[in-house]
């Protein structure tokens, strides 16, 4: 169930992290829970192929 | 000096990590410069501009890695046979037990109480990551520049229908919940509600207002497009609507560049009906009219002051300077200098904080040429070379291709600051300092060297070189504010409360030495 606008202001927000690890480890580093997804560009780097292959799974 | 590449075949490592390997490698004896960098046509482009070559090189393609590394050929030997090693700091997180999600959906199974995505990859996936969390339920943060403009539009038009936020693409900053993300300095909690499309900006605003004993109840970025007509302040419009109904919030500021024209009209139509005071700054703008529960300003500290002022803090907490110091100041900088000496050179790592200063030379007139110019102002034909009175951002898109952007690394700016030694003519030098997570450990200790030597290069031609300056972060940031300060100063540096005392500080200096040159 997604978090309103005004909870996320107001509450504890934990993170998903997708790309650069310091953004994650920061927030780690400030006390807030943060997971680190382990990305790595889909369908060999295609850009084009991955939104084709999205539509088609 | 020797030069040589190193290609791994379909070797994928984050931006920032590249960045970081680069200057690792880079600080090791006998190697003078280093890059690491995907191998996209852009990169290869610059790479090759800078010498380097090789069938290797040649044949590198996008998913590739390239080292590019300049120097002794013992030090690139050494570097060059232990390049897996190097490159094996990146991957993952070595010794962990648990297995990372690869994917946003199998982050959120973990976790199912996320509820922020902060995303970071190339720009040509962003938007696809970015779609994923939408519909995984999270809210976005989007720091990927180069999204297509219609997808920032059909992303934030599904974020709306989802009740989420996109923040972005280009964000740099947010406060959130108590959490700074991205570029962001450590401040307080308190009453001040911010919105903005420019990161540097909100991290100056934020810091200030810190500054001055109060806080944040929270910063929500929006992208640097986001009052384009194309994409209609969506996410401001949203930023301003939760803000207005948070209890913690008890001012609404909105600081951005100019808006087009009907998402201007929108903004203020709506900032004009909210139940809360407001502050809003459109930087190099005229500050238009205040009214109503809307007071304007054409700085970001003056933004700051009225801020502080709306929820009943006194604005000595954040110390103007008195135009007629300024030109005291500014005068006894000049006396100084020789005959020669007249052109200013402003080298900025922060892009908003670069164009408020042409605004603020602007108000007298005065032309500077930059690589990201305020209308009226003429563009820098090479960023790379300064012409005259000049002001660069150097953290624009062609210094940071396959670059560390220069809150990150002082190596470029340093450089820059260098080959500006060496013109004669140079009177002034303006800097910016960015303190807060992921800038540099040590922003001034990074630039202070060149700072010292062009300030001797100066005096060896009889002159008197002007180095004027502002640092933006707190005493809670890892660097220090004080310390950073404190080294400046040490050095002779004049160290200013604001980006724009600065450069209002550098406009006077600026008129008294047109005024003297028509004297001679």
């Amino acid at each position: 169930m997604a978090v309103e606008l005004g909870e996320l202001l107001r509450g504890r927000p934990v993170f998903v992290n997708i790309g650069v690890r310091e953004f994650g480890d920061s927030l780690r580093a400030a006390g807030f829970e943060a997971v680190q997804v382990d990305w790595s560009p889909p369908a060999g780097g295609d850009a084009q192929m991955a939104v084709l292959l999205d539509d088609l799974l | 000096m020797a030069k040589v590449t190193v290609v791994k075949k379909n070797r994928y490592l984050d931006s920032v990590f590249l960045m970081l390997l680069a200057r690792r490698i880079a600080a090791r004896p006998g190697i003078t410069d280093a890059s690491a960098v995907l191998g996209t046509a852009a990169n290869l482009a610059v790479l090759a501009g800078m010498g380097y070559g090789g069938a290797d090189f040649a044949a590198a393609g996008a998913n590739d890695l390239v080292l590019a590394l300049e120097g002794e050929p013992d030090a690139l030997e050494a570097v060059a046979a232990d390049a897996e090693a190097w490159l094996a700091q990146g991957s993952g997180t070595p010794g962990s037990a648990v297995r990372e999600p690869r994917t946003v959906a199998e982050a959120v199974a973990q976790r199912p109480d996320s509820s922020l995505a902060v995303i970071s990859v190339p720009g040509e996936h962003a938007a696809r990551e970015a779609r994923a969390a939408l519909r995984a339920g999270l809210h976005v943060f989007l720091f990927s520049s180069n999204v297509p403009l219609a997808e920032e539009v059909d992303l934030k038009t599904e974020a709306a229908a989802r009740g989420l936020i996109v923040m972005g693409p280009d964000c740099g900053t947010a406060y959130l919940g108590g959490a700074g993300v991205g570029f962001a300095n450590a401040v307080r909690r308190g009453p001040i509600g911010i919105v903005g499309s420019t990161g540097t900006g909100m991290q100056e605003f934020s810091c200030l207002v810190h500054q001055a004993g109060s806080g944040l109840s929270a910063g929500i970025g929006t992208g640097s497009r986001d009052l384009s007509d194309a994409v209609g302040g969506r996410s401001t419009l949203a930023a301003i609507e939760a803000l207005e109904a948070d209890p913690e919030t008890r001012v609404v500021t909105v600081l951005a560049k100019p808006p087009d024209p009907a998402a201007a009209a929108r903004l203020r139509s709506r900032l004009d009906r909210c139940a809360k005071p407001v502050v809003l700054c459109l930087l190099g703008a005229e500050p238009g009219r205040s009214g109503g529960n809307v007071r304007t300003a054409a700085t970001i500290d003056g933004a700051a002051r009225l801020a502080l002022e709306a929820v009943g803090l006194d604005r000595a907490g954040l110390p103007e300077c008195d135009g007629a110091d300024l030109r005291t100041a500014a005068a006894a900088q000049v006396a100084r200098m020789g005959p020669r000496q007249r052109w200013i050179r402003g080298l900025f790592s922060g892009g908003t904080l670069c164009y408020q200063a042409q605004a603020i030379f602007r108000q007298a007139g005065l032309k500077v040429h930059a690589n990201a110019p305020l209308e009226g102002m003429p563009e820098l034909s090479d960023p790379h070379c300064s012409v005259g009175d000049t002001f660069v951002d150097l953290g624009a898109e062609i210094f940071v291709q396959g670059r560390p952007h220069p809150m990150i690394d002082g190596t470029q700016r340093r450089r820059r600051l260098e080959q500006e030694a060496e013109d004669p003519e140079v009177a002034l030098v303006l800097l910016d300092f960015i303190l807060g997570a992921i800038s540099s450990r040590d922003p001034v200790g990074d630039l202070l060297g060149a700072v010292r030597g062009a300030q001797e290069a100066a005096r060896r031609r009889g002159g008197h070189l002007c180095v004027a300056a502002s640092v933006c972060g707190t005493d809670q940031d890892a660097q220090g504010l004080q310390a950073q300060v404190r080294a400046l100063a040490e050095a002779g540096v004049l160290v200013f409360h604001t980006a724009a005392q600065a450069a209002a500080f550098c406009r006077e200096a600026m008129v008294m030495l047109r005024e003297r040159k028509e004297v001679y």
